[in-house]
C-alpha cells in the first residue's frame, strides 16, 4: 500500500506541474492526434463500405446465383431454372399463393461522377413485378414506381446524389434503349441505393438477352434456409450455387475492405513509429527538466516503482487526450462524408457508401494511442527510475 | 564552411533529443516519400503508356460489346496499322474466387498490336493451328505450374459451350513474356475462332477492338474517326488511348491524389510541430550562450543565421534519410506496379519540403535568439 | 596620459514592470591605456552597469562613451557587435564557455569573425593556449575542466583575437583561494608584459589589489578614488 500511496503523491505532482510544460505537452497530443485521425479516417472507408454491404441483406432473403459464379455479375441463370427456383419448397408466397421472388438481371452502364466528372461503371437491376415485397425495405421517396413494359426506371437515392444525369426527368441511354427516370427509391441505406433498377422484362427484351443474372428468393422463414437449400440442390436440372442474402454481400466487400484496412495500418503503424519517437523526446525532456525534482524525492526515500509509475501515467493521459481528439477530428470531419469507389472487379459497378467513424474505430483509435504513449514513456520512465540519485542532485 | 563545427556542435547539444527528433523526420519522410511516390509513380506510368495504341468500346458499356462485324470496317480506316480484339471469358482453374485472366482474341494481330510483348513466331503459328489452344503469360505459367502440352479444364460461370457443358479444355501452346507490359495485363488467351464456335450464345461480340496506330500524333484524329463511323448506330463506340483508359479506370478508385495528400499534410502538420519545439526548446536551453556568442561580436542577424542554419541541417538530413529509406522500398513493390523507381520530382518535392519544415520550425526560436537582448540574458532574465 | 576609455555623464536607466529605475546618475571616468583597473562596489551599486556599457554590451540612457577612437554610444546593435568583436575580450564570473566545444574550439570561436585562413586561427589558438598554460587540455571539453582551468580558457579565448582592452566580471567569482591567485597573476601578467588594458569588476579585495587602480561605485556615483601602484 505504501508503493501506491507514494505513486499517487508523485504522479499528483507530475500531472498538477503539466501546464507548466504545455509546449512539449503539446508535442504528445498533437503527435498522436495526427496518427489516430489518419488511422481512424482510413480505417472509416473500410468500416463504412463494408457496413453498407452487409446493411444488404435480411436472414430470411436468399440469393440465388450460377453454379461457380463469384457474383451476380459473372452468374446466368436462364428463365426455365429461375421458374423451378422460385416454385422451390421454402419460398414464401403472397395472399394469392404465388411465390415472393424476384429474377433479377443486371445491366452496367457509364455514369460520371457529379464531385470530379470521372466517369464509371453503375449498375442497373431489372427487377421483377414482386419487387417491393421482395424488399419490404425498398421505398419510393420521389415521383413513382416505373410501369412495366415501358422503357422508365428509378434511380437510388445515393446514385441520384452522386452521378450526373440521373434525376428525375433525366434521359438514360443503354445498349437498347433509352429510358426515363421517374422516381427515387431508398433502401435503408444499403448497396441498392448505389443502383437504377427497372423491369427485368424490359430490360432484357431492350438487348435481347435471356437470362436471369440472380433469382432473389424470401424464404417462409429464416429456418428454411436449408429446406430450400437441399430442394435446389437436389434437383439435376439445376447448377446453382445458394447464399444467405448478408453473407453474399459480405463476400463482395471482403477483399477491397482489407485492402483498405491493410494501408490504413501500414500507414498508421508508420506514422505512429515518429510519433512514439516524438513522445519518447518528449517524456525525456519532460523528466530531464525535472531532474532536480527527481533526485530530491529519490534521495527522500521514494521508490522507483513510483518514479516509473508516474512518468507512465503522465505518458498515458497525454496520449489519451491525443487519441480522444484525433478521433473527434476524424469524427467530424469525415463521419457520414459521402464517397463512392469501386469494389474491384472487372466488372462491378460503383458503390456509394458513407465514412463510418463508428465507437468500434474510436477505441481502436485510443488504443492505439496509449499504446503510444506508453512505449514513449516506458525508457524516460526507466530513465527517472535508475537515475543515480548523488549525481543528478550534484549536476544540478 | 567555417562555422559548421559550431553549428553541428549546437545539434548535439541533447543528443538523445536530436535523435529522437531527427528519427520522427525520418518516419515522416519515409511515409511522404512512399504515398507520393506511389502517386507520383501512378501519374508516370500513366504517361509513359503507348499512345500508338487506342481501345475501342461500346459506349453505353464495355460489358455491352461491340459486333465482329466492325473488325474489317475499322481496319480500314487511315492511320489503323493493326487491329485485334479482345472478348472477356473469365472462367477460373479449379477455385471460382480465383478467375483467370482469360481473353478470347485473334492472337496474330494481337501481337502486331502490342509489339513490346515477347513472344516466340512457332507459338503464334502453334496458336493458328491448334483451335483449342492457349498462350499463357511466364508469371501464370508458374503459378499453376502449367507447361506446354498439358490441357487444362476452365469453368466459367457465364459461358456454357454447345455441348451444354460450363467446363472448356484448352491446350497450352506456348508462353508470353509480358514483363515489358503493367501489372494486371491479361495473361491468358483463347482463339476467337473457337470461341465463337463453341459458345452457346454471346458469341459474335467483342469487348475491346485494340488498335495499333502507324504514328501516334494521328490518335486523336483515328478516334474521332471510328466514333464518327458507328455514330447514331446501334452499337455506338467509344474510343480512347491506352493513357485515358488507364487514367478512368484509376479515377474509378476514388480520388487517391486527395486521400495521398491529406495524409502527408496530416503527417507534415505534427512534425511541424514537433520540430518547431525541439528547436524552441534548444534555444531556450542555449540562451546565456548565445547571448556569449553575441558578448562576442557576433551580430544578432548572425545568430539569427546560425539558429536557422542549424534547423536546415537537421531537417535536410533526416529527411533525406527518410526518403533514401523509401526509394529501398520501391522494388518491393514492383509486382503491384511494375518497373518502378522512386521518382525524382518526389525527392525534389521532399526537400522543398524538408526546406519549408526547417524554417517554419526554425524561424520563432531563430528570431527569439535574435532578439535576445545581452545583458538580460547573461543576468539570467 | 592617453584615455583609452572615456565615459561622459553617463547615465543609465531600466524600465522594470511600470518602473523607471536609474541606476547609473551621471558617472564621469576615464582610463588610460595600459592600466588595470578595479571597479569595485556593494551590490546594485552599478558596477556591472558600467562594465557594461565599457564593453559595449549595453548602452547609455544618456551620455558619451569613447573606446579608442570610438562614440560607441552611438552605434547600432549590429555595428556594435562587429566592434566587440574588433576590440573587446570578455572575461565571466562563470566562464561561459560553450559545453559543446572543446577548449581548442572556444577559444577559436571569436576568430571565426575575422577573416584569418583555417591554419593562422589554428596557429593563434596554440599561441594563446601555450600562454595561459594549457596547450596539453586543448582537446577537452568544459566539463572535464576544473573550474580554475576553464577560466584559463575563458581568458585565453578573451585575448586570442587581440583586443583593445580585456573586460572582466568578477573573475574570481566562482574559484577557491589558489586558483583565483592564479588567474589574477595570469591577468596581472598580460597587463604587465601585453600592455593589456584590463577593467575589472570585483568585490573580492584580494583580487583588487593585482589592480593598478581602484575606483568605488555607490548608488550609480562614482565615490572616493583611490590609486596604487605596484611596483
Amino acid at each position: 500500500m505504501k508503493t501506491f500511496r507514494q505513486v499517487g503523491a508523485v504522479t499528483m505532482m507530475n500531472l498538477r506541474s503539466l501546464p507548466q510544460r504545455f509546449g512539449t505537452s503539446l508535442v504528445i497530443v498533437i503527435g498522436i492526434g495526427g496518427v489516430v485521425a489518419v488511422l481512424v479516417s482510413v480505417l472509416a472507408m473500410s468500416t463504412g463500405m463494408i457496413r453498407t454491404m452487409e446493411n444488404s441483406g435480411r436472414d430470411d432473403r436468399v440469393i440465388v446465383l450460377r453454379n461457380g459464379s463469384a457474383g451476380e455479375n459473372g452468374s446466368s441463370i436462364p428463365r426455365d431454372s429461375a421458374r423451378l427456383i422460385l416454385d422451390s419448397p421454402g419460398v414464401k408466397r403472397d395472399a394469392e399463393g404465388k411465390p415472393i421472388g424476384s429474377g433479377d438481371t443486371l445491366r452496367l452502364l457509364n455514369v460520371y461522377r457529379q464531385e470530379d466528372g470521372a466517369e464509371v461503371s453503375i449498375s442497373l437491376r431489372g427487377v421483377g413485378p414482386k419487387v417491393l415485397i421482395v424488399r419490404p425495405e425498398m421505398k419510393i421517396v420521389k415521383g413513382r414506381m416505373f410501369n412495366p413494359a415501358v422503357n422508365e426506371l428509378i434511380v437510388g437515392k445515393a446514385a441520384s446524389k452522386q452521378f450526373k444525369g440521373v434525376a428525375i426527368g433525366d434521359k438514360v441511354t443503354t445498349r437498347g434503349a433509352t429510358w426515363t427516370v421517374v422516381g427515387e427509391f431508398t433502401t435503408s441505406g444499403d448497396s441498392h441505393e448505389s443502383e437504377l433498377m427497372a423491369d427485368a422484362e424490359t430490360v432484357m427484351a431492350s438487348d435481347h438477352r435471356i437470362s436471369y443474372q440472380s433469382v432473389i428468393v424470401m424464404l417462409e422463414s429464416p429456418a428454411a434456409y436449408q429446406k430450400f437449400k437441399d430442394a435446389l440442390s437436389s434437383n439435376p436440372a439445376l447448377a446453382v450455387d445458394v447464399n444467405h442474402e448478408r453473407d453474399y454481400y459480405k463476400r463482395q466487400s471482403a477483399t477491397i475492405g482489407k485492402v483498405i484496412s491493410v494501408i490504413a495500418y501500414v500507414v498508421g503503424g508508420i506514422m505512429a513509429v515518429g510519433a512514439i519517437f516524438g513522445a519518447l523526446n518528449t517524456m525525456y525532456s519532460a523528466v530531464s527538466a525535472r531532474l532536480m525534482e527527481i533526485a530530491t524525492l529519490r534521495a527522500i526515500g521514494f521508490g522507483s516503482t513510483a518514479m516509473v509509475v508516474s512518468v507512465l501515467v503522465e505518458a498515458l493521459v497525454l496520449s489519451f487526450i491525443g487519441g480522444a481528439v484525433g478521433a473527434l477530428l476524424a469524427w467530424l470531419f469525415f463521419n457520414g462524408h459521402v464517397v463512392s469507389s469501386s469494389t474491384g472487379g472487372v466488372a462491378s459497378g460503383h458503390l456509394i457508401f458513407e465514412l463510418a467513424v463508428t465507437p468500434a474505430l474510436i477505441l481502436i483509435g485510443i488504443i492505439w494511442a496509449c499504446a503510444i504513449g506508453l512505449l514513449g514513456g516506458l525508457f524516460p520512465a526507466i530513465r527517472a527510475a535508475r537515475l543515480p540519485v548523488a549525481t543528478a542532485l550534484r549536476a544540478v | 564552411m567555417k562555422y559548421f563545427p559550431l553549428i553541428w556542435a549546437g545539434l548535439w547539444r541533447k543528443r538523445t533529443r536530436t535523435i529522437f527528433t531527427m528519427l520522427s523526420i525520418v518516419v515522416a519522410f519515409l511515409l511522404f516519400g512512399l504515398l507520393q511516390g506511389i502517386n507520383q509513380g501512378f501519374s508516370t506510368v500513366l504517361r509513359d503508356l503507348n499512345v500508338d495504341r487506342l481501345y475501342v468500346s461500346a459506349k453505353t458499356n464495355m460489358t455491352d460489346g461491340l459486333p465482329i462485324a466492325y473488325a474489317t470496317r475499322i481496319k480500314a480506316v487511315p492511320g489503323v496499322r493493326a487491329l485485334s480484339h479482345w472478348t472477356y471469358f473469365g472462367g477460373y482453374f479449379q477455385d471460382s474466387h480465383n478467375p483467370l485472366p482469360a481473353f478470347a482474341t485473334d492472337p496474330e494481330q494481337l501481337f502486331q498490336v502490342y509489339r513490346e510483348i515477347k513472344v516466340k513466331p512457332e507459338y503464334i503459328a502453334a496458336m493458328k493451328k491448334t483451335r483449342t489452344g492457349v498462350l499463357i503469360s511466364d508469371t501464370l505459367a508458374k503459378k499453376y505450374h502449367w507447361k506446354i502440352g498439358d490441357r487444362i479444364p476452365v469453368g466459367t460461370s457465364i459461358w456454357t459451350n454447345k455441348e451444354g457443358s460450363n467446363t472448356w479444355f484448352f491446350d497450352v501452346v506456348g508462353t508470353m513474356d509480358l514483363s515489358a507490359t503493367g501489372g494486371g495485363f491479361p495473361g491468358f488467351y483463347i482463339n476467337h475462332s473457337f470461341f465463337q464456335e463453341a459458345a452457346a450464345f454471346g458469341n459474335g461480340v467483342v469487348h475491346y477492338y485494340l488498335v495499333g496506330l502507324n504514328d501516334p500524333k494521328q490518335a486523336t484524329q483515328v478516334a474521332k474517326t471510328i466514333d464518327a463511323m458507328f455514330a447514331n448506330s446501334s452499337n455506338e463506340t467509344r474510343t480512347q488511348t491506352e493513357s485515358e483508359l488507364a487514367q478512368m479506370q484509376l479515377k474509378q478508385l476514388g480520388d487517391i491524389n486527395f486521400i495521398v495528400n491529406a495524409i502527408v499534410g496530416a503527417v507534415l502538420f505534427t512534425l511541424l510541430f514537433l520540430t518547431a519545439n525541439t528547436m524552441m526548446q534548444s534555444v531556450r536551453e542555449r540562451t546565456s550562450e548565445l547571448a556569449v556568442l553575441k558578448t562576442l561580436g557576433f551580430s544578432d542577424a548572425k545568430v539569427l543565421v546560425l539558429v536557422l542554419v542549424e534547423a536546415l541541417l537537421l531537417c535536410l538530413f533526416a529527411a533525406f534519410a527518410g526518403l533514401a529509406l523509401a526509394s529501398l522500398v520501391f522494388p518491393v513493390l514492383k509486382p503491384i506496379f511494375g518497373n518502378f523507381r522512386m521518382p525524382m520530382i518526389v525527392v525534389s518535392m521532399g526537400a522543398g519540403m524538408a526546406l519549408l519544415l526547417a524554417f517554419i520550425s526554425g524561424f520563432p526560436p531563430a528570431w527569439r535568439a535574435k532578439r535576445l537582448n545581452i545583458v538580460d540574458a547573461l543576468a539570467g532574465r | 596620459m592617453t584615455a583609452l576609455v572615456t565615459l561622459q555623464n553617463v547615465t543609465k536607466s531600466y524600465v522594470r514592470g511600470k518602473q523607471k529605475v536609474e541606476v547609473l546618475h551621471g558617472v564621469d571616468l576615464q582610463i588610460a591605456s595600459g592600466e588595470f583597473l578595479a571597479l569595485m562596489g556593494p551590490s546594485g551599486s552599478g558596477k556591472t552597469t558600467t562594465l557594461n556599457l565599457i564593453a559595449g554590451l549595453d548602452q547609455p540612457t544618456s551620455g558619451e562613451v569613447v573606446v579608442g577612437n570610438d562614440r560607441i554610444d552611438k552605434l547600432s546593435r549590429s555595428a556594435l557587435a562587429d566592434w566587440r568583436a574588433r576590440n573587446i575580450g570578455f572575461i565571466f564570473q562563470f566562464y561561459n564557455l560553450l559545453p559543446v566545444l572543446t577548449a581548442d574550439a572556444n577559444v577559436e570561436v571569436p576568430l571565426l569573425l575575422t577573416n584569418l585562413s583555417r591554419a593562422q586561427r589554428k596557429q593563434r589558438v596554440k599561441t594563446v593556449m601555450e600562454l595561459v598554460g594549457l596547450s596539453d587540455r586543448g582537446s577537452h571539453k568544459p566539463n572535464e575542466l576544473s573550474g580554475g582551468q576553464q577560466q584559463r580558457v575563458a581568458i585565453a579565448r578573451a585575448i586570442v583575437a587581440d583586443p583593445t582592452l580585456l573586460v572582466c566580471d568578477e573573475p574570481t567569482g566562482d574559484l577557491d583561494r589558489q586558483n583565483a591567485e592564479e588567474i589574477m597573476n595570469l591577468l596581472k601578467a598580460l597587463n604587465r608584459s601585453q600592455g593589456k588594458t584590463i577593467v575589472m569588476v570585483t568585490h573580492d579585495p584580494r583580487a583588487a589589489e593585482y589592480a593598478s587602480r581602484e575606483l568605488h561605485l555607490d548608488k550609480g556615483k562614482l565615490a572616493t578614488e583611490e590609486v596604487r601602484h605596484v611596483a
